[in-house]
């Protein structure tokens, strides 16, 4: 008998015993007709080969594996950032369920987001009915200090109005006349979640500066940062806003979710934590600057930003040395605040380990997938230690994406060999893997499809991480989070390494 | 049993009052009558005394998904050698790519393709101009990448439904020229009001392009038996085919967890169904009474009396050979289910249960609790039918509180006034019942363990339960220089 009380067997071996063993063959061999072993295994030979290659990449409509997700998530995300805010989303309930489980997975938190249920009355009729009752029993029950609309491909499709809609429901009293509903339209056949955040992010600045805010005449002397969709968000944030509190800088972190999806465990379930305030996001009109961390989730935000007179920099995920140092400095240049020693100092350090671990990592070839500021970010750091992105490929990258990436690799000798993928999914990165393979893969917990394929070590670096705990919890941004990404992936060299009987050393 | 530990009638309706007031008048008229507590009157006929199977009310945050979820997610994702399309924007597929934990046995992008997402990834250009010429292309492109798929289903997303798509000719059309199965299904997301119709529509699906397009050749035996409506969730299915076997029935298919379209399709030469998710999966088996005059047996194989209850009403069905296996079967696991129940019945004996899950495990599984001593005081089911209610009653104790597509204000507030030892549901709320200091399981993926079916899943599920009720990290919750 496989299983006892002593020593109780889960899935993960119980189903190595005998007994399962002998029942998965009699129901192979007897009742599934699957294609034999022979034919299966020239099957995955042949999806080695560069004629394989050739015919994934010849497909023009089937996505396979596609590294990327839906506008409405990374607008419930942006949502989340700001005190007391109930996400809402306009249209299909699934979808909300969806977004819920997604982010609880990876966050490991309560992701509150209600749905206005829209079905098939509502497909005929659009959803207003839906957006009066729905805002009214969410601002009843949940009493959020604002609630921040988005929408379904359904309601999208229908083409309803959320401006007329919202105008409706307040005027039938859903809400009262002077509740922030801000909201953002949100087709999941357009762009991905960063164009989501996007949105979100510029729907929720719009209906705050546009309607409410007054510019000063004069700009302050506070900075306005926008962090774009991140998982490692609730460590990252908290780096950045270190560095600018040892900086001495004013700032407004806008669309904060380090606390709200960072919640402790006392008993207390706090459905609302953190989050920028309603003032400061009122206020922050009045900044002399605002920072995206992440161009390609803010492109269209510090478009609108700049039309208030503010001056905007971009950055692409700040990971690595040259991107902390570009952003410090200019964080420097904008506030007239001075870098201090202390923050040179861990730069010294962060320096200091990369010296000390560049042998292992000089000439090691990297495929890296994910959104496209980090996978700009991470290629830029892997050739700041010597080693060689060779595969860089964002789904979600478009044209703007491929050529600032080309260019990032021609920068440098160790992206010579290095190839952009722009729009292309996992299935297509499998082929990349086995015709020109590289050491390692960096990218999300998606990857391990490809590790387990190809036998490529995968580095988890980037959202989601579904199946290792609490890696989000450490940031990545910053010298500190560089410090960190480098010991990740040396770990994993050293691992390879000590798979091997000749090399295990005790020493390195 | 102690009674204190039973359900409190009295302080659950005024909980559910108390709950109620705290709505919109309209939306409190609505969501009463999906709270109750279960009654049993005078002349001794018991109701949980709920509405279900009705539109979610707006706003309130209802927990449940949508048609697609309920085919592609559940019905026909674990079909593990057919490649399922999520037809319509990325979204969908994204979510759900492997979520379920539908565990199956093959290679997977060569000859199974559960844990892939696959997907037509609409942009604006298709829904203006439809999709279905690019699925077409779509279809060809798979079957070259993938040649030892046995089919291919189109698993619609919401735009498909709403921008007039002909699925169903792509599928013919395809059919025609490669002779595959294709297999339209029109989950739209938006139909119905939950999962559930998208069970129904898919169990559709598997009559009009499965049944009706196949004719399996088989050689039929007198056991032989379809094993229905288990996803094989952690396995699940597979300690349930071992006991089946075990008692002399031949499995010849496994619906739809480690399923092979063969299994599918062959599926009504069988001499019984017997199925374990009656919601998801009724209306197969039906229709298979229908046309093919099988027979169906409901059965629950969690926790130890329910197993040996099924075993023996799935026995009845044959002969004397095989009810008398099915006594020595249980009588194999006796040493099994002592054993298990010495070690974790005195550490579980007395607790508390609340349960809110999905189409069987409101009620299937509070035996497999009182087994362990443990009762049941609230459940309810994110997307049951009257008929589930109905059968709940003969689960869960009088005055037992009953939720149907609770809300997550609701259930915050139920769990934090009840204060049960234990909570199990899903993903979503998971972790605000954990903060609030209350044990947890997710009781639709195991969370991440499994299995939990059979003799062999009684125990991990006695284990699991353990571990999260006597886990030392629950009294750490207070700094000890705030602690009274």
């Amino acid at each position: 008998m496989p299983q006892s009380a002593d020593k109780i067997k889960d899935h993960i071996s119980l189903f190595k015993e005998p007994e399962y063993l002998e029942l998965f063959a009699t129901k192979k061999a007897q009742f599934e007709c699957r294609p034999t072993d022979d034919v299966v295994a020239a099957q995955v030979e042949y999806t080695k080969t560069w004629e394989y290659r050739e015919k994934n990449f010849a497909r023009e409509i089937a996505t396979i594996n596609p590294a990327k997700a839906c506008q409405p998530l990374g607008a419930v995300f942006v949502a989340a950032g700001f005190e007391g805010t109930l996400p809402y989303v306009h249209g299909s309930q699934g979808c909300v369920a969806y977004f819920r489980s997604h982010l609880a997975r990876h966050f490991k938190e309560a992701v509150p987001i209600v749905a206005d249920s829209m079905t098939e009355d509502a497909a005929v009729f659009g959803g207003l009915a839906n957006i009066v009752e729905g805002l009214q029993n969410a601002y009843t029950l949940y009493k959020p200090k604002m609630i921040v609309v988005s929408t379904t491909c359904m309601a999208e499709v229908i083409g309803d109005d959320l401006s007329a809609f919202i105008a409706t429901a307040k005027e039938k009293e859903s809400v009262p006349a002077d509740f922030p509903v801000p909201f953002a339209h949100t087709p999941s056949f357009v762009g991905s979640h960063t164009t989501g955040y996007d949105n979100q992010m510029k729907g929720i600045l719009s209906y705050f500066w546009d309607r409410e805010s007054q510019l000063t005449g004069t700009a302050g002397e506070k900075i306005n940062i926008i962090p774009g969709f991140d998982g490692y968000a609730v460590a990252n944030n908290r780096e950045i806003k270190r560095y600018l509190d040892t900086m001495g800088v004013d700032y407004t972190f806008i669309g904060d979710v380090s606390d709200v999806y960072d919640t402790p465990s006392d008993g207390e379930y706090r459905m609302y934590d953190g989050g920028t305030t309603l003032d400061d996001t009122r206020a922050a009109i009045n900044a002399k600057a605002t920072i995206g961390l992440q161009e390609y989730c803010s492109l269209k935000t510090l478009e609108y930003v700049a039309t208030k007179g503010q001056q905007t920099a971009a950055f692409n995920y700040p990971m690595g040395i040259g991107a902390t140092d570009a952003f410090l400095m200019k964080v420097s240049e904008l506030t007239g605040k001075a870098i201090p020693a202390s923050i040179e100092k861990e730069r010294g350090r962060l320096v200091d380990a990369i010296t000390d671990s560049q042998a292992w990592l000089h000439g090691k070839k990297f495929a890296v997938f994910g959104d496209p500021d980090f996978c700009l970010s991470m290629a830029a750091f892997l050739m700041e230690m010597g080693a060689e992105p060779t595969h860089v490929l964002a789904t979600n990258g478009g044209k703007d994406w491929e050529a600032k990436a080309k260019a990032l690799l021609a920068s440098s000798p160790f992206g010579a060999s290095g190839q952009v993928w722009a729009g292309k999914d996992l299935w297509h990165l499998r082929s990349l893997l086995f015709t020109e393979p590289t050491d390692f893969i960096i990218g999300s917990s998606y990857g391990k499809y490809l590790e387990k394929d190809t036998g490529i070590p995968l580095i988890r670096m980037t959202f989601p991480i579904f199946d290792r705990h609490h890696h989000h919890r450490f940031p990545t941004f910053g010298y500190q989070g560089a410090l960190r990404v480098l010991v990740e992936i040396l770990d994993r060299v050293f691992e390879v390494a000590d798979e091997s009987d000749i090399s295990f050393d005790l020493t390195r | 049993m102690s009674l204190d530990n039973a359900p409190d009638a009295a302080f659950n309706e005024a909980l559910i009052k108390e709950v109620l007031e705290q709505y919109p008048e309209k939306a409190a008229k609505k969501r009463g009558r999906h709270l109750n507590v279960k009654k049993t009157d005078d002349a001794g006929s018991s109701s949980c005394g709920v509405k279900s199977n009705i539109k979610s009310v707006p706003g309130v945050m209802t927990i449940r998904g949508c048609a697609y979820a309920g085919s592609k997610g559940v019905v026909w994702g674990p079909v593990k050698d057919m490649v399922h399309i999520s037809h319509g924007p990325v979204g969908c597929g994204h979510y759900s790519w492997s979520q379920r934990r539908n565990y199956f046995n093959g290679t997977v992008g060569i000859d199974s393709f559960v844990t892939m997402q696959v997907t037509s990834d609409f942009q604006e250009r298709d829904i203006v101009f439809g999709g279905d010429k690019n699925l077409e292309k779509m279809i060809d492109e798979l079957n070259v990448l993938f040649p030892l798929n046995k089919g291919i289903s189109i698993q619609s997303e919401c735009p498909i439904g709403l921008i007039g798509d002909d699925i169903e000719a792509v599928a013919k059309k395809k059919h025609k020229e490669t002779g595959k199965t294709i297999v339209p299904v029109r989950c739209e997301g938006f139909r119905g009001v939950s999962q559930s119709l998208g069970h129904h529509i898919a169990n559709d699906a598997i009559r009009d392009w499965v049944f009706e397009k196949s004719k399996p050749e088989w050689e039929t035996g007198p056991y032989d038996v379809n094993l229905i409506a288990d996803y094989n969730i952690g396995g699940d299915a597979w300690p349930s085919r071992k006991l089946l076997e075990e008692m002399g029935l031949r499995v010849v298919g496994m619906w739809s967890g480690d399923a092979t379209l063969a299994e599918m399709e062959r599926a009504p030469k069988a001499k019984l169904n017997l199925i374990h998710c009656y919601r998801s999966m009724n209306y197969i088996c039906r229709h298979m009474e229908e046309k093919y005059n099988i027979p169906w047996v409901e059965y629950n194989f969690f926790g130890p009396s329910q197993i040996a209850k099924s075993l023996r009403k799935i026995a009845s069905q044959f002969d004397e050979t095989i009810q008398a296996n099915a006594e020595k079967v249980i009588a194999k696991y006796e040493g099994l289910v002592a054993d298990v129940l010495a070690k974790f019945k005195p550490r579980l004996e007395g607790k508390k249960v609340m349960l809110y899950v999905g189409g069987l495990r409101p009620r299937h599984v509070a035996n497999a609790y009182d087994d362990l001593g443990m009762t049941i005081v609230g459940t309810g089911y994110e997307f049951g039918h009257n008929d589930d209610y109905q059968r709940t009653t003969d689960y869960v104790k009088e005055g037992t509180l009953i939720y149907d597509d609770v809300s997550g204000f609701e259930l915050e507030q139920f769990i934090e006034k009840i204060r049960p030892d234990l909570v199990g549901s899903g993903i979503k709320e998971k972790y605000a019942t954990q903060k609030m200091g209350v044990p947890f399981r997710q009781m639709h993926s195991w969370d991440y363990s499994g299995p939990y079916h059979g003799y062999d899943g009684f125990a991990i599920f006695a284990r699991d339960m353990d571990l999260a009720i006597n886990s030392p990290i629950w009294s750490k919750f207070k700094a000890p220089w705030k602690a009274a």
